[in-house]
């Protein structure tokens, strides 16, 4: 393997409560080498975007952010923020989940696009108005001249996760992450989104971090798969050998929760019961323990690492694997 | 199937848009069987949730009847309506946005009965507790908490609880699983299909995500900008879909499997505006197989195979 | 269904509660609304003077003079009994009007943002109607006629506050009735009545009466400046404007008695705008919003 372009060595996010600090991120390790494409899924609060915020270094304020996030050679932890935002664009870039709130509204497409150009490649206005043409038509957006034009409420939803991805890769970013781009969107528009964005990763060998709660969109679409749970990486592994062979029972019952297709109408769904737990008051064992049908007293009392213990390539962290 | 619950005859909804009108339902019929799940599916902006309005008489059909068991709700009078309201109730797709953030848990479950006329308080608790164990809640923590102290999944349940206190006969349920999470949208799917056999109820089921559809319907109505492309029983709809629309969408669902390679043949674009509906087929400008018929003359619903229904030139059974 | 047992027991926490803590700006305040209030209140009953009695022998008395603490006026009327007796009209005109333009601006707006259609034609021109009137041509006009009282005053200013009140009940009222709870009451079958008194009414009512106390404190000034021009409370009735008008005229060798009701004019609407927004972050019903 290359040397990895992003290396996150025991990340810990906390946010202060009226119940007292909540951890959302508990030491996570990623390594994502360049051109690749790393799968995070987590059902919401198990800290996923706050993993990928703190990557970003985008937190809010109150947080208190601990540990190593080494890209491209720096630790983007004790970066100044003057040379954060010069990073930000050429080399980091996000799409976030709800494109109306990502776009400013009172500016048009063009604009957007331009500027963000302008800033940070420093390109003419014709260039760049040029290159913004470029980039429209290659995120699949039909008469490019005229949707610079438009402001972002002329748009569809589909059409605006467009543009955000477009303005995301305006600058040739080494990582692209993008943060449930597609939970806002239809399934026929969700399915173009995504070929959109592994069309576009591979052309440009760009790596990308793909945050989502459905596992079904990760499946054909990455490289390696990591399964988030109560602010931990329960379970990381080569995308394939995730599927095949699933270690630990959290990531089994996500994938029984999703509707199948073969089966009738009418078969009751294999829903995990309860629900994630009050990350502000830690559990002793293992945080999945109350909600998992293999667990004892062994679970209850102690927390399983993140291992590979059987050499087979794939991290997992749990007691009595699958 | 015996006598339909609900029936809808050429149901037609628009409102005015900037000068123009956008026909969100355009003569559409379909008929709801008592004790049936029917699903109804399409994408964002084809008229679905209008319709499902449309039904309950919140926004006023332009044309077209809404019949429930035997009676006429379109022109109902005002008082007449709100009384039959009891029998008809709606689920929406943001649980948290659907409760009053003033207002206890308690209140909000009882709100109902106060409405319909039952006066008697302890009666009210008794009915709230109840209700509110069947969804899954505990009623003594739960009632005198505010909405916003609760998850999505939990207001869904509150959603549900308050839906069913009057047993109602009809629930229509407007994307009740979209703003969830899988794990818990799998909750919330098993647990209408429980209340469905206990409450006895018959739903009207509102999504864009066939699969989800499918884990609860009998039968499936796949709508398009306004108009039904087919419907039928859903085990067929799923075995050999005749609308290449109801292809695509079962195209689109992500498969949790990297050995299914996600197809590449989603079409490009996305539904045209409602506000200029393409000429004959609206489907067309998106159709691998449309032709010039399906410019010039619009496809009628017509029976394809036993009980499944196309509205296509050339269907693909 | 064993999912369904097991979900019995999702709510157990303990609900969150937000500790709600309030600084010192906000008990000063309290404080002093509180003085001034029950001063206002028991005034008649205080161990003062009376405000209108005139000592012609202490005209323009300095601070802490004794017998008279806070001086005497150009009359010789004592200044602390002037500035409880003010206090009183202040209060008074200040909390009675924004009354009227509450409960009237109020309705109007909640009814006109839930029902709209014609309805809200007829209040919004009619509100508008309202606010280009210039205001002092209609106080002028209302005191020529009606003659100048508290009671007048009141109205004429509270009449006046409906516009800014129907404002805002409409522009709250109007956001929440496209929120899918109110739809979810009318598909329960609930009558308009008791979606405007239910659902709609505990969502309106904080704003507003944030609004209410921002409205507080701008009355006080308001009528601290018809006062000051003469078209408040008859003299010689005190009240905080009027004062400071009559102190202007002593600026040079008496520049107390425009700062003191000047002073605690300041402090009140201060004091109503610290309460008033303190009051809107705790009464927020999400946590995290203060």
């Amino acid at each position: 393997m290359s040397a990895p372009l992003l290396s996150v060595e025991g990340i810990t996010v906390d946010l202060p409560t009226p119940r007292g600090p909540l951890r959302a991120v508990d030491g996570v390790d990623l390594t994502l080498a360049p051109g690749s494409t790393l799968g995070i899924v987590g059902e919401s609060g198990c800290g996923k975007t706050m993993l990928s915020r703190a990557i970003l270094q985008l937190l809010p304020k109150r947080a208190k952010l601990g540990g190593r996030i080494m890209f491209a050679g720096r630790d983007l932890v004790t970066l100044q923020p003057e040379e954060l935002r010069r990073l930000r664009g050429p080399e980091l870039a996000v799409v976030f989940q709800d494109p109306m709130t990502s776009l400013n509204p009172v500016l048009t497409i063009g604009t957007q696009i331009v500027e963000t150009l302008q800033a940070h490649l420093g390109m003419d206005t014709v260039t760049a108005m040029r290159r913004g043409v470029e980039l429209l038509a290659a995120v699949g957006i039909p008469a490019p001249e005229q949707r610079l034009r438009q402001y972002p409420h002329q748009l569809s939803g589909g059409m605006r996760q467009r543009v955000a991805i477009a303005i995301a890769l305006s600058c040739e970013p080494k990582l692209l992450i993008a943060d449930e781009p597609t939970t806002a969107l239809d399934v026929t528009v969700q399915a173009q989104i995504l070929d959109l964005l592994a069309r576009e990763q591979q052309r440009r060998h760009m790596a990308m971090i793909l945050i989502t709660h459905d596992l079904g969109v990760v499946a054909g679409r990455t490289d390696e798969v990591a399964v988030m749970y109560a602010g931990r990486v329960v379970e990381r592994a080569p995308t394939p050998k995730l599927f095949t062979r699933m270690r630990m029972p959290y990531t089994e019952a996500l994938l029984a929760a999703i509707p199948k297709l073969d089966s009738p109408p009418h078969t009751p769904l294999p829903a995990i019961a309860g629900r994630p737990p009050d990350q502000t008051r830690p559990l002793k064992g293992c945080s999945f323990e109350p909600r998992c049908r293999y667990a004892d007293d062994h679970c209850r009392s102690a927390k399983p690492p993140l291992a590979d213990p059987e050499r087979a390539g794939g991290l997992f962290a749990c007691w009595h694997p699958l | 199937m015996t006598a339909p619950l609900l029936s809808v005859r050429n149901l037609v909804v628009e409102y005015p848009v900037g000068g123009k009108t956008l026909s969100a339902v355009a003569d559409v019929s379909l008929e709801v069987g008592k004790g049936e799940t029917l699903g109804l599916v399409g994408e964002s902006g084809c008229g679905k949730s209008t319709l499902g309005r449309a039904v309950l008489q919140l926004r006023r059909p332009t044309a077209g009847k809404v019949v429930f068991d035997g009676t006429e709700l379109t022109g109902l009078a005002a008082e007449k309506m709100r009384l039959m309201r009891r029998r008809l109730q709606l689920i929406f797709q943001d649980p948290i946005a659907s409760l009053n953030p003033r207002r206890t848990i308690g209140d909000i479950v009882a709100e109902p009965l106060i409405i319909g006329g039952v006066s008697d308080k302890a009666e009210r608790d008794r009915r709230v507790r109840e209700v509110l164990t069947a969804v899954g809640l505990d009623a003594d923590l739960v009632s005198g908490r505010l909405p916003h102290e609760f998850s999505g999944g939990q207001c869904q349940r509150i959603c549900i609880a308050r839906a069913l206190i009057l047993e109602p006969e009809l629930v229509i349920c407007d994307e009740p699983v979209s703003a969830l999470d899988v794990s818990i949208r799998a909750q919330i799917l098993n647990l209408l299909e429980d209340m469905k056999r206990r409450y006895g109820l018959t739903l009207l089921f509102i999504a864009h995500d066939l699969a989800v559809v499918k884990a609860v319907s009998d039968r499936i109505a796949v709508m398009y900008l306004g108009k039904l492309c087919e419907v039928g029983p859903t085990e067929k709809l799923f075995a050999q879909p005749a609308h290449p629309y109801t292809a695509l969408l079962l195209d689109a669902i992500p498969v949790p499997d990297p050995s299914v390679k996600p197809t590449a043949n989603i079409p490009v674009g996305e539904p045209p505006s409602p506000l200029a509906p393409p000429s004959g087929c609206r489907f067309r400008t998106r159709c691998p197989r449309a032709d010039a018929v399906c410019a010039e003359v619009v496809p009628p619903l017509r029976e394809i195979a036993d009980g499944q229904f196309a509205a296509c030139h050339h269907p693909l059974v | 269904m064993a999912v369904l047992e097991l979900e019995r027991d999702v709510a157990t926490e303990a609900p969150v509660r937000r500790p709600r803590r309030v600084g010192m700006l906000f008990i000063g305040s309290v404080a002093w609304i509180v003085l001034i209030g029950l001063s206002a209140i028991f005034a008649d009953w205080l161990p003062i003077q009376s405000p209108t009695d005139m000592d012609l022998l202490a005209k323009r008395a300095p601070l802490f003079s004794p017998g008279h603490i806070l001086g005497t006026d150009h009359l010789g009327r004592d200044e602390l009994s002037r500035l409880i007796y003010g206090g009183r009209v202040s209060l008074l005109v200040g909390l009675l009007a924004p009354v009227i333009g509450v409960i009237i601006g109020g309705c109007l707006g909640m009814v006109a943002g839930y029902f709209r259609g014609r309805l809200e034609t007829f209040a919004v021109g009619g509100v508008d109607v309202l606010l280009a009137f210039p205001p002092l041509v209609f106080v002028l006009a209302v005191t020529a006629f009606m003659g100048q009282s508290v009671a007048n005053i009141t109205i004429v200013i509270g009449v006046l506050g409906i516009p800014a009140f129907t404002r805002v009940a409409r522009a709250v009222t109007l956001t929440l009735s496209e929120r899918e709870f109110v739809t979810a009451a009318r598909a329960l079958g609930a009558t308009h009545s008791r979606i405007l008194m239910r659902e709609l009414l505990p969502n309106v009512a904080l704003p507003l009466l944030a609004f209410f106390l921002l409205a507080v404190a701008v009355t006080i000034v308001v009528e601290g400046a018809l006062s000051f021009l003469g078209l408040g409370v008859p003299p010689p009735t005190a009240s905080w404007g009027s004062m400071i008008g009559e102190g202007r005229e002593n600026l040079d060798i008496a520049p107390w008695l425009a700062f003191l009701p000047a002073g605690f004019m300041f402090l009140t609407v201060l004091a109503f705008n610290v309460i008033g927004d303190t009051l809107r972050a705790l009464t927020d019903p999400r946590p995290g919003a203060l």
